[in-house]
């Protein structure tokens, strides 16, 4: 299992190809091989301690396994005692699950994929979790709702855990984000009627719409926007406006254009009153949006069941990453009981082959990506922008604020057992072409024309 | 209109029906128009963008057979967030009948305190004045912040709306009871316990039902659009998450359903009211 090789182990090759017992291509495959091992021996254990509590005699049990044999005792077995849940309790190390039944919020959008489609592709029960996922009206009820402890855990915008952390708009309440949910995955789209004002420079007056005061798709907007030298906060207007009611807006022509999560998008091409006039991952490629968060409370007063949480998120996230698996995701999470959208449009947007509004058809396939890992940059991103709009004042430590909610420490652990592939700590950050130092917060800040602080 | 023609209002209402759904149907013939993009993009769109259509308003025949639908199916459970029309008005139904009943447990008594002594009239009447023109959506986000239980302040929204009639009706009732009537039973040395139950309040129950039926009404009213802000269960969360999907099908299908409840409530209501007026 471990990353590190055997400095004892005389068998472990020199030379970087294959593995200690040359029977595997790398050290990585051998390590999976081996942690798969161990994992089958402790069920073993784990089935014979379970044997023996039941028959504590050993002529009786022989006895019963004889009549019986052995596959036939371990079938009745597993219908007496909920021999799949202990395995995975015991594979979890520290004990036993303290909470099994989960009530976890999300919004209807494509951005709550690895949280929805955890569901009904039974990676929630694979780690022993009866997760129920409740769809929310809009994030102001679904940050309450969080508080309130209705649900243990919630899908919301990467900088809302941030806000609600540094008590922005309310009291500070320490709030955690052990997951992206998603990067990329949103994108501007306009009324058909602009179908010829492709110029950002022609967009005075506009009203747009943007999901909350606190989203990535505020944020990415205003830079947009502030790049193409309109003042977000003068020359256009910007209101919050839930997902569903953009696409009816946008009929009614009472907005001009928002940036929203998908479907939204593709669902206002779909109904022929929008066209998409970006991609968000062309204003910042691989950009986080939707984030997986709990309160620090349910965190540290439930290690376990947050780690096998956690680690049922990790795994959808890696599922819905495989471009082969979209359209099962697609068709898994487009019913009324999820995102209650057309699959097709929910297909489009997964797979990254959408009609753009304009006649055309357009192919990209990391138009949304999943990602969980939450480097600590993009909350001092995050964090640079609310300074930068007015959200927050005064002397902000980035860092500090980071490192309290983004749980990347607790990602990385996790990942690592899951066989993921580690985050690269010096991932670049690149947002319409200017390069992001996440130690140089303050002076990014100041690098802005346009800004209000 | 004679008395002799019974069948004559009914007969106006179907025309009326019929020309009703007449116009909505010659209003949204799409007719037979013509794909102008190339079939790739075309499988992308939805018809409405493929023809260059831009009308979403469905056909009556669309609308039927939601209705349809809905009615064969109505109690279907397929998860937490998906389950049948009948399920929702369900859950509607109890959440107001819990919070309206709520409120005539505290308005009903209340209010006959306040309208047998105009000095607690006097006392309270700014404060009721000032609460009753509150817009129950108002309230929802202080309920959701403070109660930090949605069903419970769902519930609270509806107590605090149908509160108001109840109580400014009783009062009213009560302090209008005919001046004569309780002069008889003060000469006749009837205790005040017995005045009160068997002299104001036949004569006020015709005023506190009216009350009752207009604070049912509101209740209904409400409810909707507390479970749209809410979410999760009732009728207000099925028209949310089917304006999520835009379906204005079943936004009407909702509609049709949430306007007969409410008249079967209001009927239950005037049937009890009939009940207990009197001849004078």
């Amino acid at each position: 299992m471990s990353a590190f090789r055997n400095p004892f182990d005389y068998r472990v090759r020199l030379d970087r190809h294959g593995c200690s017992c040359g029977r595997h291509a790398s050290q990585a495959d051998h390590d999976h091989a081996e942690a798969l091992e161990a994992r089958e021996l402790q069920d073993r254990a784990v089935e014979g301690a379970v044997m023996r509590a039941l028959f504590p005699q050993d002529a009786m049990r022989r006895g019963f396994l004889k009549a019986v044999g052995a596959g036939t005792a371990m079938a009745a077995l597993s219908t007496l005692f909920p021999m799949g849940l202990a395995k995975e309790a015991f594979a979890a190390g520290s004990g036993a699950l303290e909470k099994t039944k989960l009530k976890v919020g999300f919004i209807p959008i494509t951005c709550a994929t690895p949280i929805i489609m955890a569901h009904p592709l039974g990676f929630y029960s694979k780690y022993g979790l009866d997760v129920e996922v409740v769809k929310t009206a809009g994030w102001a009820v679904i940050r309450d709702k969080a508080l309130a402890k209705e649900y243990d855990a919630a899908h919301m915008l990467s900088p809302m855990p941030l806000a609600i952390s540094i008590g922005a708009g309310s009291n500070p309440i320490p709030w955690t984000m052990p997951a992206v949910e998603n990067i990329n995955g949103q994108a501007i789209t306009l009324s058909i009627k602009h179908k010829d004002k492709r110029d950002p420079k022609d967009w005075k007056g506009f009203k747009f719409a943007v999901p909350f005061d606190y989203s990535m798709h505020n944020y990415l907007l205003r830079y947009y926007l502030a790049e193409h030298g309109l003042d977000p906060d003068r020359d256009v207007q910007i209101r919050a406006v839930p997902p569903p009611e953009m696409v009816a807006n946008l009929r009614a022509d009472n907005i001009d254009g928002f940036l929203a999560p998908d479907p939204v998008n593709q669902r206002a091409v779909y109904d022929g009153v929008g066209f998409i006039h970006l991609l968000s991952k062309e204003i910042w490629d691989g950009h986080p949006c939707c984030a997986f968060s709990a309160s620090k409370e349910f965190v540290a007063q439930n290690p376990n069941t947050y780690a096998a949480l956690l680690k049922s998120i990790l795994d959808a996230t890696a599922y819905a990453r495989k471009q082969e698996n979209r359209k099962e995701i697609a068709a898994a999470i487009a019913p009324a009981n999820y995102l209650n959208q057309p699959v097709t449009v929910v297909e489009q947007v997964l797979t990254g082959t959408y009609a753009d509004g304009l006649g055309g058809v357009k192919k990209d396939p990391n138009r949304i990506d999943f990602d969980p890992f939450p480097y600590d940059s993009f909350a001092v991103w995050i964090l640079t922008q609310m300074k930068r709009w007015g959200q927050i004042k005064g002397d902000v430590d980035y860092a500090k604020v980071a490192k309290e909610v983004f749980l990347a420490t607790d990602a990385a652990k996790l990942m690592k057992e899951l066989g993921m592939p580690a985050a690269d700590p010096a991932k670049p950050i690149v947002v319409m072409g200017k390069p992001f130092d996440p130690k140089q917060p303050a002076a990014y800040v100041d690098s802005f024309a346009i800004k209000r602080s | 209109m004679k008395a002799s023609r019974p069948w004559l209002a009914p007969l106006l209402s179907a025309i009326f029906l019929a020309l009703f759904v007449g116009i909505w149907f010659l209003a949204t013939q799409k007719g037979i128009a013509e794909v102008t993009v190339d079939p790739e993009y075309a499988a992308l769109v939805g018809q409405a963008a493929a023809t260059g259509t831009k009308s979403a308003m469905p056909t009556p025949g669309e609308v039927g057979a939601k209705v349809w639908s809905h009615l064969r199916d109505p109690f279907y459970d397929r998860g937490t967030n998906d389950k049948g029309i009948g399920t929702q008005l369900l859950y509607s139904i109890g959440r107001v009948l819990l919070g309206f009943g709520l409120a005539a447990l505290v308005a009903i008594p209340l209010g006959f305190l306040i309208g047998m002594s105009p000095l607690v009239y006097k006392a309270l009447d700014p404060f009721i004045q000032v609460l009753k023109p509150v817009s129950p959506l108002a309230w929802m986000p202080l309920a959701l912040y403070t109660i930090k239980d949605s069903d419970i302040s769902a519930i609270f929204v509806i107590f605090v709306c149908s509160l108001w009639p109840m109580l400014v009706n009783t009062a009213f009732g009560v302090a209008s009871v005919r001046r004569d009537w309780l002069n008889v039973a003060r000469t006749l040395e009837v205790s005040r316990l017995r005045t009160a139950f068997q002299v104001i309040l036949p004569a006020a129950a015709p005023t506190i039902m009216t009350g009752m039926r207009i604070s049912i009404g509101i209740a209904w009213l409400v409810i909707v659009a507390a479970e749209m802000l809410v979410g999760g269960t009732g009728i207000g969360y099925f028209v949310w998450n089917e304006w999520n999907n835009l379906s204005i099908a079943n936004i009407i299908c909702a509609i049709l359903f949430i306007g007969l409840i409410g008249m079967l409530l209001d009927t239950l209501l005037a049937r009890l009211a009939r009940a207990v007026t009197y001849r004078e």
